[in-house]
């Protein structure tokens, strides 16, 4: 089963809810400092407490292919060629070549100057192509470069961009400049999906995570996504937690569904399991679905495919049963 | 409404655990049949007769007694504080070791969930002993003295069994006296391992002695003329009942009882994690907890928006088997327990509270009752002002802190209190005039051996826990 395109998620009509609160940069900031503040003991202790849920059987066979369907595959390297990409791509569209009834994954997740390559290869298989674009990882340019950054990967067939958030001006409180880059490229996106990444490692506080969340929501991203992968700490379950509980809010309060993606540091099933088990009990069975959670990694997969063999077969296999991509 | 992503059963395994059909008294060191009939212990969450228990009669806790006794005099207060603290420290590590068989037994026997029998109750069992292990050597540093009592007499409750007999034998046997102590009717399972853990553990005969029973052979225990301190977890009743009991002795006594605890929610708070506050606050054992956070006080402005998230939340919470590692919420531990609840939740509806019970599908056997959550509670209320000792919640709401305080201190307990807001200048403040033992700030319900616990008014008197719960087990320092 391949994702479809998303349904209206939070297109330009969210923005209306939120026009007087993005009037001003100090409506801005009062807005984002009035949300209830997030104590961090008791989130981490929250996050700890659902980990300890205990997956077996047919709700771990379920949470496999659920897992493999959320996967955004991902290949972000100096290093990377058409060769790897193509690989890649052939990998996310049939995982496991022994069995047919893997499912593929979500998306293939490259650097704009080889959508094209991954998208030659992906074709019409369902399975999408996602660009990092705006000066990833760090953001570090001047905003012309950054859109015409975006419009390149979607010109050579994005379906969906990853962007970065400039750290820098949220954590000196440019708020508003922030909330216009994320509208502004949102907009040279055109259809493709656009996720929000905050590399929340650089963040830091809980409440940084939820502001921005909040922020990103506002100027109509489709996904809020946790990190690079490129700074450490990256994905962790109570930031996941965070943003899993702005979206049920935003939701509340606008009707509108943003998508999760937490992303960097994700290899086991077992980890992948405690983010699905959060999802569900955070936000319910609706957010169980590739349209609004992914996984972005690149050795989860083949650990998932391992348990999944497992699951059907009884037996581990070695690491060399699996393609290495 | 059904969910796609449902959760198979995860049963953690009885096997570890080996209940006999019967068992006797554990008198100075050794199981002994007694002189009294038997009573069963059932499994509440199947209502299965787990075992036949011994009821000591008054000659059994007097054998008891004079085996504690011969063991202070001989041994126990002659040992140095290291050699004791070997013992305590052996025990500590037995505890650990077989860890999962205490969890899985206390789970059976008490209907509490195993993951917080395994998470909770046994890790800080084994605390306790290697916290009070590390003071038998240094008393003399404690402020009380170094000079033990002689033969403790405790009595313990069906909620927290293993946990509520390491708070008053880890203390008891730091300061070198020796106890004999009987744990509920309903859940003496684990104080008898724990008495098999003694053995392993080579402790001295009569320095620990196990007698169970129910509320004669406890009476039988406080009243002892030989025994030189009185130790009572349990209701304010029994408690009273034992106060009378002991008056014009020169018996010791510490009392630690009923609560009615105010869980104070600000407008300031973080708010998801205030509910999941309220959650472990009151449905944390199945709110068969004496600091239970049983009344929320939460400020009217966000009072709306606070039961809006707290009812989402409880809809998650999975009841049912305690065994399933998944369960949070598990069995009431009685029969009668359980009609009192819903004898008190009824007494709410009729005064005219609004009553919401969590969706979810109760076992068609134990004793089960929903989490459930009552607003429009006022003060005159009866489920406001008594101690429901189940997992029902009442909602108030206050307008400004000094209305927060005065409300929360409106009762005759005094044990804990809880209190959320960002602003750590609020937090003292409620803390300096809430008066409650315990005060928790944007947590609740949380123990620590180092941490002393007690309460005020009718929640008793005496402090358990921390260097303070030495001083209920010594003479003092110008002994």
């Amino acid at each position: 089963m391949t994702p479809t395109a998303s349904p209206t998620a939070s297109d330009t009509s969210a923005l209306g809810v939120f026009d007087d609160v993005v009037r001003s940069e100090s409506s801005l900031r009062r807005f984002l400092h009035g949300l209830p503040g997030v104590d961090q003991v008791g989130c981490e202790a929250r996050a700890a407490g659902l980990a300890t849920r205990s997956i077996k059987t047919t709700s771990k066979a379920f949470a496999i292919d659920l897992a493999i369907r959320m996967v955004d595959l991902t290949t972000l390297e100096g290093q990377d060629t058409p060769g790897k990409v193509r690989a890649l791509a052939s990998k996310a569209i049939r995982p496991d070549p022994a069995d047919p009834t893997c499912p593929a994954t979500a998306a293939v997740c490259v650097y704009p100057d080889m959508v094209a390559t991954a998208k030659q290869t992906l074709g019409d298989s369902g399975v999408n192509v996602a660009a990092v674009a705006t000066a990833f990882p760090s953001g570090r340019a001047a905003m012309d470069i950054k859109l015409a950054d975006t419009r390149d990967a979607v010109e050579a067939g994005a379906d969906e961009i990853d962007m970065v958030i400039d750290r820098g001006a949220f954590l000196s409180g440019r708020y508003l400049q922030v909330f216009e880059e994320i509208a502004q490229v949102k907009e040279a996106c055109g259809d493709a999906h656009l996720k929000v990444i905050f590399e929340t490692g650089e963040l830091q506080t809980y409440d940084n995570v939820r502001r921005a969340s909040w922020l990103a929501m506002m100027a109509g991203g489709h996904f809020i996504k946790t990190s690079t992968g490129k700074v450490q700490p990256a994905a962790t379950l109570p930031v996941t937690l965070i943003m899993l509980e702005a979206v049920r809010d935003f939701r509340e309060q606008t009707g509108q569904m943003v998508g999760v993606k937490p992303a960097g540091g994700i290899k086991t099933t077992k980890d992948a399991i405690k983010y699905l088990v959060m999802v569900n009990e955070i936000c319910g069975g609706d957010w169980l679905d590739p349209d609004w959670f992914r996984f972005g990694a690149s050795t989860l997969l083949n650990d998932l495919l391992m348990q999944r063999t497992k699951m059907t077969t009884g037996r581990y296999s070695g690491p060399d049963y699996f393609t290495l991509d | 409404m059904t969910n796609i992503f449902e959760y198979a059963p995860a049963p953690e395994s009885r096997a570890i655990v080996d209940i006999k059909p019967s068992y006797g008294l554990f008198i100075n060191g050794e199981f002994v049949d007694g002189n009294g009939t038997s009573f069963k212990t059932v499994n509440p969450a199947t209502e299965e007769v787990l075992a036949e228990v011994a009821e000591a009669t008054d000659a059994d806790v007097d054998e008891a007694v004079k085996a504690a006794r011969r063991a202070y005099t001989r041994v126990w207060s002659r040992m140095s504080g290291a050699e004791r603290a070997k013992y305590l420290y052996r025990i500590a590590r037995i505890i650990q070791e077989r860890g999962r068989e205490l969890a899985v037994l206390e789970s059976i026997d008490n209907g509490k969930p195993i993951k917080e029998s395994r998470d909770v109750d046994v890790p800080i069992v084994a605390a306790h002993f290697f916290y009070y292990a590390g003071w038998a050597d240094k008393l003399k540093y404690s402020g009380y003295g170094e000079t033990p009592l002689g033969v403790a007499g405790q009595v313990i409750p069906w909620n927290f069994p293993l946990l509520m007999l390491a708070w008053k034998i880890a203390p008891a046997l730091a300061c070198g006296n020796t106890v004999v102590l009987k744990p509920a009717e309903t859940t003496p399972l684990t104080a008898l391992l724990f008495a098999e853990i003694c053995q392993q553990a080579d402790l001295p005969p009569g320095v620990v002695n196990i007698v169970t029973g129910a509320g004669d052979t406890g009476r039988a225990i406080v009243s002892h003329p030989d025994v030189d301190k009185v130790a009572f977890t349990g209701s304010t009743e029994v408690g009273k009942a034992i106060a009378r009991a002991v008056a014009g002795s020169d018996k010791k006594v510490t009392l630690e009882l009923g609560g009615k605890a105010a869980n104070i929610v600000f407008d300031d708070a973080p708010l998801d994690q205030a509910v999941e506050g309220i959650v472990n606050g009151i449905f944390f054992n199945q709110g068969h907890v004496c600091c239970a956070g049983s009344r929320l006080l939460v400020q009217e402005s966000v009072a709306d928006e606070v039961m809006d998230r707290l009812k989402r939340r409880m809809a998650t919470l999975r009841v049912g088997d305690p065994l399933d590692k998944n369960t949070d919420v598990g069995a009431i531990n009685s029969a009668e327990q359980l009609a009192k609840i819903r004898e008190l939740s009824q007494v709410g509806e009729d005064e005219g509270a609004e009553r919401w019970s969590a969706p979810c599908d109760l076992p068609a056997n134990g004793y089960w009752f929903a989490p459930t959550v009552f607003t429009g509670v006022s003060q005159a209320h009866r489920i406001a002002r008594e101690e429901i000792f189940g997992p029902v919640l009442s909602v108030l709401t206050f307008r400004t802190p000094s209305e927060a305080v005065e409300k929360a201190n409106n009762t005759p307990f005094g044990l804990s209190a809880g209190v959320w807001t960002d602003k750590g200048s609020r937090i003292l403040s409620m803390a300096n005039r809430l008066r409650a033992g315990v005060v928790w700030a944007n947590t609740f319900n949380k123990f620590d051996p180092t941490s002393p616990f007690g309460g005020y008014k009718e929640s008793g008197y005496g402090r358990e826990g921390g260097r303070h719960g030495l001083e209920a087990y010594l003479k003092g320092a110008d002994a």
